[in-house]
């Protein structure tokens, strides 16, 4: 079958000899994917930031797919089902999942204690390949993947498996009160749709700062918020200051994750020589931007070791730090119903919609930011017509 | 939110804190910072014995966070550990997940994977091509004249380079 294949840091194949997943479990279940899209997360794999990313890997944990096969416990799901599968892989039945963490899973990933498992992102997430593929394997099938809801659009469905969720969950975790002054750190698609969401909590002033103008002016007519250029300003946390009283933001959002610009020095020892896991720009200016007894919502991504950030500052503003992998199984019914009735319109955030057989150009694209690109839909061959 | 705490299950709950004066009486179950990421409704305290799915055969070598006490039920079954590299990773896994050395040995194994995949390759007759892995299609597409720019700069570096060398063997 056709998948992308991970030959090293910014080298990756349209591979067509890869071979098609097998039921390994009594619950798993092979999907034929129907439409994949490449996440910010992504790049941080592609950009050898993510400890445990072995070359001949699959990415992609944001797909929708026609079940072709299911294991033999599989109770919930049939052959020709179309389906959204969140990107967290749940058992439905440890602690964690009870409690509805569908995100910190304690039965999906062998390799690391921190994390859930994940489709397609490296070893540290469990070792699954993705859904940048022909085919995939969907362990525990009668718990993460839904049935698409009659009428509602494949590229909706597919946006729901995790920047949805993700941005929405972002601004929940805010804890937004009604007026709230929110502050979102980054325009990629998580940022853009966390702003929009912050709306739903009743947010009174909604501001996104990055240091790409496409994507900041997209921003603005998306999420109807304030945008500002970083690269504008001498320092972005005074910007924030001036901008709300100089008290600071009650709600920060960090959606950018590890692989911050804007800061030399930690973009030189988080990106170039490793002597942290990525650049921590954002959440360092986050924790800065936030008032006294603020909360600090953070769904960027950062990698295993450990980051530069001002922990003393967390703890002499009182601020509330809340932070998880967005928990999709949780969300979808809310979120369902928030697409169906026109409140959030998640697939006018994809700018591009390109074969797989072109993943590795729909990558360079995404890392370098051609072409004003937001977010890049993947189609395989074969789910053209669906 | 219900609080459902079986006693025989947890041994702290159980035995110790219940002789201590006022033991709980300020707890308050709606005061949980996780919440509504966690609707929380006592089951941290099945602590591990909580049900399972039936275990995957592991018909491959997978690595275990020495935090936990063996695999999962599931696990993925892309890319097993090989050669130099799965040596390094193997020895990482004898490491917690809170040490330097866990981390930074598997981002060198993945350094070294890099060669043993481009040896791989090259053992089964398949030359990489350089210039469509790495997108540099899309480059020359939508970059044009940054992406020239840069493979001059680095051209040119690596022409100097050369030159300063064979020089000083002269």
């Amino acid at each position: 079958m056709l998948a992308m294949n991970f030959r090293g840091p910014y080298r990756i194949r349209a591979d067509r000899n890869r071979p098609e997943p097998k039921i390994e479990h009594p619950y798993d279940a092979i999907v034929r994917v129907t439409r994949s899209l490449i996440c910010g997360s992504d790049l941080h794999l592609y950009h050898g930031l993510v400890p445990d990313t072995r070359v001949g890997m699959t990415f992609g944990h944001e797909f929708t797919g026609i079940v072709e096969e299911v294991g033999s416990g599989v109770q919930n799901l049939k052959q020709g089902d179309h389906v959204l599968v969140p990107f967290n892989i749940a058992c439905g039945t440890c602690p964690f999942c009870k409690q509805e963490l569908y995100g910190n899973c304690h039965e999906s990933n062998p390799e690391a204690t921190a994390v859930g498992g994940f489709f397609g992102y490296a070893h540290i997430a469990g070792g699954y390949d993705g859904g940048q593929a022909e085919y995939v394997r969907v362990p525990y099938a009668d718990v993460g993947p839904m049935v698409i809801p009659e009428g509602m659009d494949i590229e909706d469905a597919v946006m729901l498996t995790d920047v949805t969720p993700t941005g929405y969950q972002a601004a929940e975790m805010g804890g937004i009160r009604k007026g709230d002054t929110v502050v979102v750190f980054g325009a990629g698609p998580i940022g853009i749709m966390a702003a929009r969401c912050c709306w739903l909590f009743g947010a009174g002033r909604v501001i996104i700062i990055d240091h790409l103008d496409y994507r900041l002016e997209f921003a603005r007519n998306y999420a109807k918020c304030e945008a500002y250029n970083f690269k504008e300003m001498d320092d972005p946390v005074l910007f924030v200051k001036k901008a709300t009283d100089w008290l600071g933001a009650d709600v920060c959002i960090d959606a950018v994750g590890c692989d911050a610009s804007g800061s030399k020095l930690q973009s030189i020892t988080g990106k170039k020589l490793l002597m942290q896991a990525g650049s921590a720009t954002a959440l360092h200016w986050a924790i800065n931007s936030v008032k006294k007894g603020g909360i600090l919502s953070i769904v960027g991504v950062y990698g295993p070791p450990w980051n530069l950030v001002p922990v003393g500052s967390l703890m002499n503003k009182g601020i509330t730090v809340r932070a998880n992998q967005a928990s999709v199984k949780r969300l979808l019914p809310k979120l369902i119903d928030h697409v169906m009735s026109g409140r959030l319109d998640p697939k006018g955030i994809i700018s591009h919609r390109i074969p797989l057989e072109d993943i590795p150009d729909a990558y360079r694209m995404f890392s370098e930011k051609l072409d004003n690109i937001i977010k890049p839909l993947l189609i395989p061959p074969k789910a053209f017509a669906v | 939110m219900e609080q459902i705490i079986n006693p025989e299950l947890d041994r702290k709950i159980a035995n110790e804190p219940k002789d201590i004066p006022g033991w709980g009486m300020d707890a308050d179950p709606e005061n949980d910072p996780t919440y509504p990421m966690k609707h929380w409704n006592g089951a941290d305290y099945e602590r591990i014995h909580y049900e399972k799915a039936p275990q995957q055969p592991e018909k491959i070598e997978v690595f275990h966070s020495i935090e936990r006490p063996g695999i999962t039920r599931v696990f993925g079954t892309s890319t097993p550990p090989t050669g130099l590299s799965g040596a390094m990773r193997r020895y990482a896994f004898k490491y917690s997940e809170a040490t330097a050395t866990h981390w930074m040995t598997l981002i060198l194994a993945d350094r070294v994977d890099v060669v043993q995949g481009l040896v791989d390759d090259l053992k089964h007759g398949n030359v990489p091509n350089l210039f469509e892995e790495l997108g540099w299609r899309a480059e020359w597409q939508y970059n044009r004249k940054k992406f020239v720019q840069r493979l001059l700069v680095k051209g040119l570096t690596i022409w100097a380079i050369i030159a300063l060398i064979k020089r000083k063997k002269k």
